[in-house]
C-alpha cells in the first residue's frame, strides 16, 4: 500500500515492535543451538534455551500490526510460535526470556518454556503446544466477555496448518453462531511443520472457509506491516462494534526452520532468497525511507532493541533456577501432596 | 427438623446446580441439549430459570465445548461443561488432557481453572460399544484433574456442591443408568472431594467400589453374609484423590481387599488401589475384579459378558478368602 508521512509515527511504533521480536528471537535462536535432539543434532546439555524453539522470524509484521490495536485488557491466544504475539501484546521481554531459559523469574517460573509462554496480566492467555488448540479457548474467552457485557475483544492467532484441524471449523462456527467479539488471525507462514501447506489445503484457504460460514474475512500481505495494521484495524472496529467475529488471513513466510535447530534444507533456494528480500523489517525500512523518515531513527530503534535483549539474556542467565518444589506447585488444590 | 428430602439422582444433581447458580452468577452451563434438560433430565428447568445465556445450547462440537469452557474459566466464569456421555468426551481429549488439566501448571499458576466436566460413564442398557464405557482410570492418570464418581442421590448433590466450590477442573462422572434412582438427600450436607463412605461395616473382607457398581457389591455383600462372611463395603466416591487412609484402615483390620469396578479390569483403577494396598499392608490378600477386556456388545447375552454381576463379585471374594 502507499505510504505517507502521516504513517511515520505509526510505522515507527510498529517497527519497534518488530525489531524487539526479531532481536529477541535471534538471541533465543543462538542460545538454543544444541538444545534439542532433532534433525541429526543431539542435545549437548550446554544450551541455555533447551527443547523445541519455534521461531516466528519473518512473521513479525502480523503480530505487530494486529496487536497495535489491542489494549492491555483485550485477550489473546497464541500458538507454539508465539514469542512475537507475546511481546507485541505487551508482555515483559525480560521475563519472557527468563521463561525460555527455564528460570524461576520467568512468567511461569520455568514450568512452561517457549511453547507455553503466557502473561495473563496483559491478557495473553497462552501459547499452545498443540496446533489449533487455541481456537476453542479463544472462543470461550470471547463468549465469557459477551456474557459479561465486557467491552474487550479477543484476538486468536493460529497458523495455516491449523485450518486443517477440526477445532478450526468448530470454533469459527461457534463464534459466528453466538456473534462473539473475536478476531481470528490466520498467520499463514506457508509451512505445516516441514511440509508446504498449499498442496494440503483444499479450496481457497482460511478466508474462503470463514466466508462460507458467514464470517467476513480479509486477505492481507502479512509482510507489509502497515497493510496488516490497516486491515486488522478495520476488522477489529467491526468486532468492537458488536458485529461478531472476523477473520484476517495474513500471508507471510517462515524464514527459519520448523524449530531453531531445523536447517530447513527442504526449501527451494530461490524461494528462500525471494522471502529474504520480502522480509517485513526490510520492507518497513524501505517504506520508512520512501515516506521521508531518517534512517538513523530506525537504527536507534534497532540498537535499543538489541541492548534490551542483551540485558534480558544476561538477566536470564544470572537468574535462579526454580526449586524442585515448584514441580509440585500449581498442579491442583484437591489432592495436592498425593503425588503417587 | 429433618432437612432430608427424597429425590431422584437427576433431581438431586439439578437441585445442587440450581442452588449454586442462584448463588454464583459466574456459573454457566454449556453443552448439547442442556436447554431441554439434557439427555438425562439433569438440567431440567435450568434454562427457563436462568436463561439461554447461562444455560447454553451448543453445537455438537465437543472439542470446542471443552475448549470454550476452559476459555470461559480463564475469563472469569465457572463453567459446567456437559459432554452427554464419556464416550463423546473422547472427541475432546486434547482439550481435557493437554489444555484444561495442564493450563494452571504450565502457565505457572497465573490462573486456576475452575470447571466441571460432566461425562456420564457405564453400561447404558443395549447402547453397545460406543455408548457403554467407563473411563475413570484414564482421567485419574492425568495430573491436574479431580475425578468423581458418585453413586447415590445424596452424593451427587453433595459432590456437585464441592466440585462447584473447587478451583480445580473436576471430571464428574455420573452413571448413565443412575439418574432415576431415588434416595434421601440432605441438601445442607456437602460431600467433600476425596472422602469415601462406608456403606456396610465388616471385619473379614474390605470391598472397595464406586459408581453404580457399589450397588452390585452391596448385593454381593448380602450373599457373602449368608455364607458367613462379614464384608466391609467402601464406596470410594472420588477416584482422584482417592481415600486411601480409609481403605488402608479397613484393610489393617480385615487383611483382605477386593476392588470391584465396572470398567475393564486391565489397567483399571482397581489395579492402582490394590497395588497401593499390597505395598502398604504387608501380608494382606488383594484382588481386583473388573470387566473382561472386550467391547460391550449389543445383544443381551453379549452385553452380559461385559457386566460384573453380584455372583462374579461373590466368586472373586470367595476365591480371595479361600
Amino acid at each position: 500500500m502507499a505510504t505517507t508521512t502521516n504513517d511515520l509515527d505509526t510505522l515507527a511504533a510498529l517497527y519497534r515492535t518488530m525489531a524487539r521480536i526479531r532481536a529477541f528471537e535471534d538471541a533465543a535462536e543462538r542460545a538454543s543451538q544444541g538444545g534439542v535432539t532433532a534433525f541429526g543434532q543431539n542435545a549437548s546439555g550446554g544450551a541455555a534455551v533447551r527443547g523445541p524453539l519455534h521461531l516466528s522470524t519473518g512473521q513479525e509484521a502480523v503480530a505487530a500490526g494486529v496487536c497495535a490495536h489491542l489494549g492491555r485488557d483485550d485477550l489473546m491466544t497464541s500458538t507454539h510460535r508465539g514469542h512475537g504475539h507475546t511481546l507485541a501484546k505487551g508482555a515483559d521481554l525480560s521475563r519472557t526470556m527468563a521463561e525460555l531459559f527455564g528460570r524461576a523469574t520467568g512468567f511461569n517460573g520455568g514450568r512452561g518454556g517457549s511453547m507455553h509462554i503466557a502473561d495473563f496480566s496483559v491478557g495473553m492467555l497462552g501459547a499452545n503446544g498443540v496446533v489449533a488448540a487455541g481456537l476453542p479457548i479463544a472462543v470461550g474467552a470471547a463468549h465469557a466477555l459477551k456474557l459479561r457485557a465486557a467491552p474487550q475483544v479477543v484476538a486468536c492467532f493460529f497458523g495455516d496448518g491449523a485450518i486443517n484441524r477440526g477445532p478450526f471449523l468448530e470454533a469459527l462456527n461457534w463464534a459466528r453462531v453466538f456473534a462473539l467479539p473475536l478476531l481470528f488471525v490466520c498467520e499463514d507462514n506457508r509451512w505445516s511443520a516441514m511440509t508446504p501447506s498449499t498442496p494440503l489445503i483444499a479450496g481457497d484457504g482460511a478466508a474462503a472457509r470463514a466466508l462460507s460460514l458467514g464470517i467476513d474475512a480479509l486477505d492481507v500481505d502479512g509482510n507489509d506491516v502497515l497493510a496488516v495494521h490497516a486491515a486488522a484495524g478495520r476488522l477489529l472496529q467491526a468486532v468492537r462494534g458488536g458485529g461478531g467475529p472476523r477473520l484476517l488471513h495474513a500471508l507471510t513466510y517462515r524464514l527459519k526452520g520448523h524449530v531453531s535447530v531445523d536447517p530447513a534444507r527442504y526449501r527451494d533456494a530461490a524461494e528462500l532468497d525471494a522471502a529474504l528480500r520480502d522480509d517485513p523489517l526490510v520492507r518497513a525500512r524501505a517504506a520508512w525511507r520512501i515516506a521521508g523518515g531518517a534512517a538513523a531513527d530506525l537504527e536507534a530503534i534497532d540498537r535499543a532493541a538489541h541492548a534490551e535483549v542483551e540485558q534480558a539474556v544476561a538477566a536470564a542467565a544470572a537468574a535462579p533456577w526454580p526449586g524442585a518444589d515448584a514441580a509440585y506447585d500449581q498442579v491442583q488444590n484437591t489432592g495436592a501432596g498425593m503425588w503417587r | 427438623m429433618n432437612a432430608q428430602r427424597t429425590m431422584t439422582f437427576a433431581e438431586a444433581a439439578t437441585d445442587a446446580l440450581a442452588a449454586a447458580m442462584a448463588a454464583d452468577p459466574r456459573i454457566v452451563v454449556l453443552g448439547e441439549d442442556v436447554g431441554r434438560g439434557g439427555v438425562f433430565n439433569q438440567y431440567a428447568g435450568l434454562q427457563q430459570r436462568f436463561g439461554a445465556e447461562r444455560v447454553i445450547d451448543t453445537p455438537i462440537s465437543e472439542a470446542t465445548i471443552v475448549g470454550a469452557g476452559l476459555g470461559m474459566a480463564l475469563a472469569g466464569l465457572k463453567p459446567v461443561v456437559e459432554l452427554r456421555v464419556v464416550d463423546f468426551a473422547l472427541c475432546a481429549i486434547d482439550e481435557v488432557v493437554n489444555q484444561a488439566a495442564k493450563n494452571r501448571f504450565m502457565f505457572g499458576g497465573q490462573k486456576p481453572v475452575p470447571m466441571i466436566l460432566r461425562m456420564p460413564i457405564g453400561i447404558w442398557d443395549a447402547a453397545a460399544a460406543q455408548h457403554s464405557q467407563s473411563f475413570e482410570a484414564w482421567f485419574a492418570h492425568v495430573p491436574g484433574l479431580v475425578v468423581v464418581c458418585p453413586s447415590t442421590p445424596h452424593d451427587v448433590h453433595g459432590l456437585l456442591c464441592s466440585a462447584l466450590a473447587s478451583d480445580d477442573p473436576v471430571v464428574f462422572m455420573e452413571h448413565k443408568t443412575s439418574w432415576g434412582e431415588r434416595g434421601e438427600v440432605d441438601p445442607a450436607q456437602t460431600v467433600p472431594l476425596g472422602a469415601s463412605a462406608v456403606r456396610r461395616a465388616g471385619r473379614q473382607l474390605t470391598m472397595v467400589s464406586w459408581s453404580r457398581q457399589t450397588r452390585v457389591c452391596a448385593q454381593a455383600c448380602d450373599q457373602l453374609a449368608t455364607a458367613g462372611i462379614d464384608s466391609e463395603l467402601i464406596d470410594l466416591r472420588t477416584i482422584w484423590p482417592w481415600d486411601r487412609e480409609a481403605v488402608l484402615a479397613s484393610l489393617w483390620c480385615t487383611r483382605a481387599l477386593l476392588v470391584v469396578h465396572e470398567a475393564v479390569q486391565v489397567a483399571g483403577f482397581g489395579a492402582e488401589v490394590v497395588a497401593t494396598a499390597a505395598q502398604a499392608v504387608p501380608g494382606c490378600r488383594v484382588a481386583r475384579l473388573g470387566a473382561p477386556r472386550i467391547p460391550v456388545g449389543y445383544s443381551p447375552p453379549l452385553e452380559a459378558q461385559a457386566r460384573v454381576d453380584a455372583d462374579a463379585v461373590v466368586g472373586a471374594a470367595l476365591e480371595l478368602l479361600r
